[in-house]
Order: C-alpha cells, then sequence, then structure tokens
C-alpha cells in the first residue's frame, strides 16, 4: 500500500479524536422505559440482562453506510464510550474508509501449511471473538488425508462384485473403491487434536472468509446487513443484523458464524483497537466472519493470521497492483478457488507452491 | 361504530362460552402457554444458545415448524377454493372457516420466524422507510411481503364476511364484485406462499438436499395433504359437537384431495430419491446420511423410515372405501397420522439432516432442547387457542346464535 494512502488514513483518524463530546449519559433503567413503548416484549429482556446496556440511539441508529457523518460520529462515540466502561480500558472503534484503488485479495499456499493453527488462534485474540462457551473461530482448518495411505495393495482383491462373466472388475463396491485421496472435505477432519503437526500423512487447508466477487450471503440478506465494501471485503454492520442466519446457509465455505449466546470476552483479552465493521465486540444473535482484519488492512498493515503464519504460507495485499505478493502468486503458481462450482469468484486463491 | 362494538362483545363472549370440555381443552392450551411463557423469557434474555442450533445445523425446529404452518395456512385455500371457483353451495358456506385456518396458521408462522431470529428486537429494521428490504435479492424479502399480505387478505376476508352475516346483511347474490376478487386474489395467493417458501429454501445451492426443483412441488403436495387433514379434523369435532352442519360430500371431497396429494407426493419423494441416488453423486451424501446414517450416526434414519412408512401407510388406507367414510374412527385417525408425519417430516427430514454433510464435510446430528421444545409447544398452543375461539365465535355467526339485536337498529347508522 503507498505511503500517501496511509497517510490520508491517519488524517482521517485524526479528525476522529474529536468527535467523543456527542455523548449521551442513558442510563439502563431509562432505556428499559423507553424501548418499552416500542417494544414490549423486547425490551424487557434488554432491561433485565445485565449484558444488554444497549442505549436508546445505538438500538434506534439505522444502517451505519446510510447514516450522515453526524450520526456517524456519535455512534462511533456511543460505542467507544460503551466498550471503554465495560472493558474497563481506552478503546477505539474506527470507521476508516477502505482505501481506492485497491481490491483485496488472498492466496494460501497448502502445499507449506503444517496445520499448526497459529493463525485461527491469532485471528481470535486479534478479532475480540467470544473465547469460551463456545470460542468462535473464523478460520478452520481442514486436515485431508494423502493418497498413499488410502489405497493398499492387500485391499486389491476386496470388495464385490467378485465374480462375473466379464471378469472381476466391474462396478467396484467396498475394497479401495470408496477411499477419498487427495483433496475431498469427505473424509476431512476439522478437529484434529494432534500434539504434531504436520502428521505424515496428511496435508493441511485453512478455509475462511473467501470474500466472494459474487457473495451469496450478500443476496440473501434481508435488511442488507452483510455487503461488499469497495476494496471487495465483505463486512457486517453488527448493529443492524437481525440474526435470522440466512447468509450462514447461503455460504458455501461455512465462513459465517453465529452468536447463538452472549459472546464470552475477558476483559483482559479484549483488544482495544478495533473497526466498526472489524473487531469491535459484538453482541448477541448477530452474525460475524473473516474480514481480512478489516481494523488493520484498510491502515495498511497485514492482517493477523498471515503475520502470525510459521512458515510463510499465506500471501496478502491488492489484486489490482501486479508487483503485490497476491499478484505473484497468481502469475508464477498453479492457483485454484475452493468449491469452483459454486459460482462465488473467491478473492481467496489456493496454491501449491 | 357501535356495531362494530357489539359485535366484537357478541363474538367475543359467544367464543368463551362453553362446556366442560371445551374449557378443559382451553386450560390445556393454557398449560402451555404457561410453561411456554417461561422457557421464551429464558430465550429472549439468553439467546438461541438455548436451542439444539449450531453453527452447522444452523435452522432449529422454529424454522421447521414455521414452514409446517405455511402448509396448512396455504392449503387452507383448498375449502375456499371448490366453493368460489366451483360453486359447490355447501363449500361456500364453509369457505370463512378456512380463511381462519389461513389466518391463524400464517400468523403461527410469523411467531415462529420470531422465534427463529437472533435479534427479534430488530425486526423493525425490515421495515422500508426506517428500514431496508433488500428486495428483490433476498428471497426472504419476498417471503415477509407474501406471508403478510396473505395474512391481511385472509384476516380482512374473515371479519368482512363474519361481520356482514352478524348484521344479517350479508346475501350471497349481492356480494360485492370487489369482494369476491379479494377472495380470488386470496386463492391464488396461497399456493403462492408456499413457493416463495420452497423458494427461501431452495436458493441455498450449498444445501444439496433443498437444491432441486421439485421442492415446491413437495411442499404443494404435502400441504395438499397434512392441511386437508387437519381441515376434517375440526369439521369433524365442529359437526359433532355444534349445531354448524357439514355434510359427508364436503368431508369426502377434503378426503379426496388428501388421498390424490399423497399420491402425488410418493411420486416427487420417488423422483427425488431416483435422481439423487442413482448417480450416487456428492448430491447423494444427505439422502445417504437420511436413510443410512454415516459412521454410526444416525439418529434421523429411524424417523425416515417411520415417516415414508405413515405416509405410505396413509395413502394405502385412504384407498378403502371404507376407511373414507368411518367418520368416527378411522378417518381422523388417519389424518392424524397424515397431519404428525407431515409435521415431524419437516425437522427430521427435510431441515436437519439437510446440513450434513457440511460444506466442509461435516456430519452434525441435532438434540432438541427442552427450552426449544416448549417455546415450540407455546407457539402451537396459541396458534389453537386462537383457532379455536375464532373459530367457535364464526360457528356462533353461521349458526345464526349470535346475530345483531335490530331492537337497537338505530346503531347500524354508524356502522
Amino acid at each position: 500500500m503507498s505511503k500517501e494512502i496511509i497517510e490520508e488514513l491517519n488524517e482521517a483518524k485524526d479528525v476522529q479524536q474529536g468527535r467523543r463530546e456527542f455523548l449521551k449519559n442513558v442510563c439502563v433503567s431509562s432505556v428499559a422505559g423507553l424501548v418499552a413503548t416500542a417494544t414490549p416484549a423486547e425490551a424487557v429482556v434488554d432491561a433485565t440482562n445485565p449484558d444488554a446496556d444497549v442505549t436508546v440511539e445505538e438500538f434506534f441508529q439505522g444502517h451505519f453506510i446510510l447514516m450522515s457523518d453526524e450520526e456517524k460520529k456519535q455512534a462511533i462515540a456511543r460505542l467507544e464510550k460503551r466498550y471503554s466502561a465495560k472493558y474497563g480500558k481506552k478503546t477505539t472503534v474506527s470507521d476508516v474508509e477502505a482505501p481506492d484503488g485497491v481490491l483485496f485479495g488472498y492466496a494460501l499456499d497448502i502445499g507449506k501449511c503444517i496445520g499448526c493453527r497459529r493463525c485461527v488462534h491469532a485471528c481470535v485474540k486479534e478479532n475480540n471473538q467470544s473465547r469460551h462457551d463456545p470460542e468462535v473461530q473464523w478460520i478452520q482448518v481442514m486436515k485431508m488425508p494423502k493418497g498413499n495411505i488410502s489405497f493398499s495393495a492387500d485391499q486389491l482383491d476386496k470388495g464385490y462384485p467378485e465374480k462375473s462373466e466379464f471378469g472381476d472388475y466391474g462396478v467396484q463396491v467396498g475394497g479401495n473403491a470408496y477411499k477419498t485421496a487427495g483433496f475431498s472435505t469427505e473424509d476431512a477432519q476439522n478437529y484434529y487434536q494432534d500434539d504434531l503437526v504436520p502428521e505424515k500423512d496428511f496435508f493441511y487447508m485453512p478455509v475462511q472468509c473467501q470474500q466472494c466477487e459474487k457473495p451469496p450471503c450478500v443476496k440473501a440478506c434481508p435488511v442488507r446487513a452483510t455487503f461488499r465494501d469497495h476494496a471487495g471485503v465483505v463486512l457486517i454492520d453488527y448493529n443492524w443484523c437481525i440474526g435470522c442466519r440466512m447468509c450462514q446457509l447461503a455460504c458455501p465455505y461455512q465462513a459465517r458464524h453465529f452468536n447463538w449466546g452472549e459472546p464470552n470476552l475477558p476483559a483482559e483479552e479484549m483488544n482495544p483497537k478495533t473497526h466498526y465493521f472489524g473487531n469491535r465486540p459484538r453482541m448477541r444473535g448477530v452474525m460475524e466472519k473473516c474480514t481480512f482484519c478489516v481494523q488493520r488492512t484498510r491502515e495498511g498493515r497485514d492482517p493477523a493470521c498471515m503475520e502470525a503464519c510459521p512458515v510463510g504460507a499465506r500471501k496478502f495485499g491488492n489484486l489490482l497492483d501486479p508487483d503485490s505478493d497476491v499478484r505473484r502468486v497468481l502469475a508464477t503458481k498453479r492457483v485454484f478457488r475452493f468449491k469452483e462450482e459454486a459460482g462465488t469468484y473467491p478473492k481467496f486463491f489456493y496454491y501449491i507452491g | 361504530m357501535k356495531t362494530a362494538l357489539s359485535f366484537a362483545m357478541d363474538f367475543g363472549s359467544y367464543a368463551i362460552k362453553g362446556g366442560s370440555k371445551y374449557y378443559a381443552w382451553l386450560l390445556f392450551l393454557a398449560f402451555f402457554i404457561l410453561v411456554g411463557s417461561y422457557t421464551a423469557y429464558q430465550q429472549l434474555t439468553e439467546g438461541l444458545i438455548l436451542t439444539g442450533a449450531t453453527d452447522q445445523v444452523t435452522m432449529e425446529s422454529f424454522f421447521a415448524n414455521f414452514i409446517f404452518t405455511a402448509h396448512i395456512a396455504a392449503a387452507a385455500v383448498l375449502v375456499v377454493a371448490p366453493g368460489y371457483l366451483y360453486h359447490r353451495k355447501d363449500m361456500k358456506e364453509l369457505a370463512v372457516l378456512g380463511e381462519i385456518v389461513a389466518m391463524v396458521f400464517v400468523a403461527t408462522g410469523i411467531t415462529f420466524i420470531l422465534f427463529h431470529m437472533g435479534r427479534p428486537d430488530r425486526t423493525w429494521h425490515m421495515i422500508p422507510g426506517i428500514g431496508f428490504l433488500n428486495f428483490p435479492n433476498s428471497m426472504l424479502s419476498f417471503d415477509t411481503i407474501v406471508l403478510n399480505v396473505y395474512l391481511f387478505l385472509n384476516l380482512f376476508g374473515v371479519v368482512y364476511i363474519l361481520y356482514k352475516k352478524y348484521n344479517g346483511t350479508f346475501h350471497e347474490k349481492e356480494m360485492s364484485r370487489w369482494f369476491t376478487a379479494i377472495v380470488f386474489l386470496a386463492i391464488g395467493w396461497g399456493p403462492l406462499i408456499h413457493i416463495v417458501t420452497a423458494f427461501v429454501l431452495a436458493s441455498n445451492s450449498r444445501i444439496s438436499p433443498w437444491d432441486t426443483a421439485v421442492l415446491p412441488f413437495a411442499f404443494l403436495t404435502m400441504a395438499g395433504a397434512s392441511g386437508p387433514a387437519l381441515i376434517v379434523l375440526i369439521f369433524l369435532l365442529i359437526r359433532k359437537t355444534t349445531k354448524l352442519v357439514i355434510g359427508d360430500p364436503v368431508i369426502d371431497l377434503m378426503t379426496t384431495i388428501i388421498a390424490w396429494s399423497l399420491g402425488i407426493l410418493m411420486l416427487v419423494f420417488a423422483a427425488e430419491i431416483f435422481t439423487v441416488l442413482y448417480s450416487g453423486t456428492e448430491h447423494a451424501a444427505s439422502m445417504k446420511f437420511s436413510m443410512f446414517g454415516h459412521n454410526g450416526l444416525n439418529m434421523f434414519v429411524p424417523w425416515f423410515w417411520v415417516i415414508m412408512g405413515a405416509l405410505v401407510g396413509s395413502f394405502a388406507a385412504l384407498l378403502f372405501r371404507k376407511v373414507r367414510h368411518s367418520y368416527n374412527l378411522l378417518l381422523p385417525l388417519v389424518c392424524f397420522v397424515v397431519f404428525a408425519a407431515i409435521l415431524l417430516e419437516k425437522p427430521m427430514i427435510l431441515v436437519f439432516p439437510a446440513f450434513s454433510p457440511s460444506p466442509l464435510g461435516e456430519y452434525t446430528e441435532y438434540h432438541v432442547t427442552l427450552v426449544e421444545f416448549f417455546n415450540v409447544l407455546l407457539v402451537w398452543a396459541l396458534g389453537f387457542l386462537f383457532l379455536t375461539l375464532i373459530l367457535k365465535g364464526a360457528i356462533g355467526i353461521l349458526t345464526g346464535e349470535v346475530r345483531h339485536d335490530k331492537s337497537s337498529a338505530s346503531s347500524q347508522v354508524g356502522a
């Protein structure tokens, strides 16, 4: 990313600093009274739940993208105040725009990946996911058997049809017939608990949000809470999401994760540098997913998963810049997209280095 | 205005009057509403984590039951249609009962969706103007529109007919053209809510069992079986316990519709099972999981075979004239089996197993939690409570027991 863009972004951030005087101190009890007139059933719930300290303004706020600049400032100030109080540390919520002339892309070398899941945990740490009951992980690593353990010579005569007029080699059932080999989700293990990785007969493939160019989740969302920004990243306004989970149904990558309960984020583990569409703490009943670390990448930094990778299997960059790592991978390696047949055109590419 | 008030008063007071069995039924429903209120409160405060849903099986029983209520609501047009399209006089008089069933179960379905949502307090985000409705991209936005329009079409139809009959101003011949048009619109709209609901599911190409063109047909035939099954049960009960006359031909017509629907449904299932299993591609994985289980995960297997057996068995039973005309024993029994089988088909065959294998190859079973179970019962109990009360009041009007008192005729001026 060029220097000018970063400077521009920093300037934009400085403007942000002076926008805190719009705070309104509305205590939870008055919230209950006011909200109750609008939606009786749910308001009672919010008031009795100590975690749901959502102010009236936050309840009635519109879609962030459609807000005026003034409303955006107020929304950000509200959130910063609420988070700072809740987690006991100065929390910033950025709403920095994506830089122009950028299309973010990712490339991952499944030849190099050793399945250590450092990216998974770096992601959890960076993005303020729920830490327990359950721990929400935006990256899932599939462990898949290599072909050499799928087939064995001593199984050659196993299976049937064993005898037929045309020889014994008809349609095979059993034996080696039903063995998957190589790249297939069928025998993938997503919850392996190995002491040592990589295991000899397996290879690994991390899957996260593929930031599709034609995202089915964006199409499915009834309120446009999820949308694609001009840098090609699919984002969610957590305050606008109604929790209907149609996007989760539509996603062919199992990349979307729902907050079934109130997220458990211990204050000491909370990352206070957040972005409105990125890693700010979420609430119960909304969807979340990988944003290519929007809070980092919009400021010219690399995603946390990429920084954490010990073998350099992950490459991130601007797809419009011919000199970026990703473009170099696309130009020189044999690249494929996961589930090409889904017609989603991901900007997340896999290759075998 | 006064007439409207006395209509509401007379209707209400007749609806809550009944024998001891009637009160026992209401009390029975009230029990589930009471227990359900507590579990609903729990779910609203702690979130959907109290249900059995996971990121793998992301649709819970509420969603499955919603689809079923759409079945019944859509099928209620089968009571209205013969009267208005084929001018069957006996059916035309009962049309309002069908509209009541449609109205109540659409409302029940919408309640299920509120339970399904992670943030029911943000429902207003869908209202165009103050919120944003992603129309026409999102299939759910179509479904929302279609369901709400159907609800209000039927609500209007029911209130109009009952109010006119209450006043004694409802005349078959003079029925205004605009009202007939609304009834016809409602008849057309019934299948529509169903087709759109099928499209909400079928629009998700990653869930291969739903990604099939037969889904709307499966839904329509299942609606044609389960809806009339409930209506036969209701009609048999009504004619046994009230003065409203419902002739055998009406019941027979409903039974015929059930039998035909089950027959076509079997073809739809057979077509799907054949298409998927013969080629045995990855699209067969979910069907195989339903039918035979996967590596010991086989909780859905018994449900699959029992429900399929029940559907085939009911179809076979309805081929016998003796069963069809056994109004007091066998017919209600078969209708109950059809109703229950299709109700249970929704979670146990259509929804839960469809999520296995997941896009990353995971197989997941689903265990309904107690909170979820009682919330489902709560919504059903609410639905049946309103159904009972509204039907009771409507019967009072249809039989002429509830009439506007002409002695206070001056009040009609305001109406």
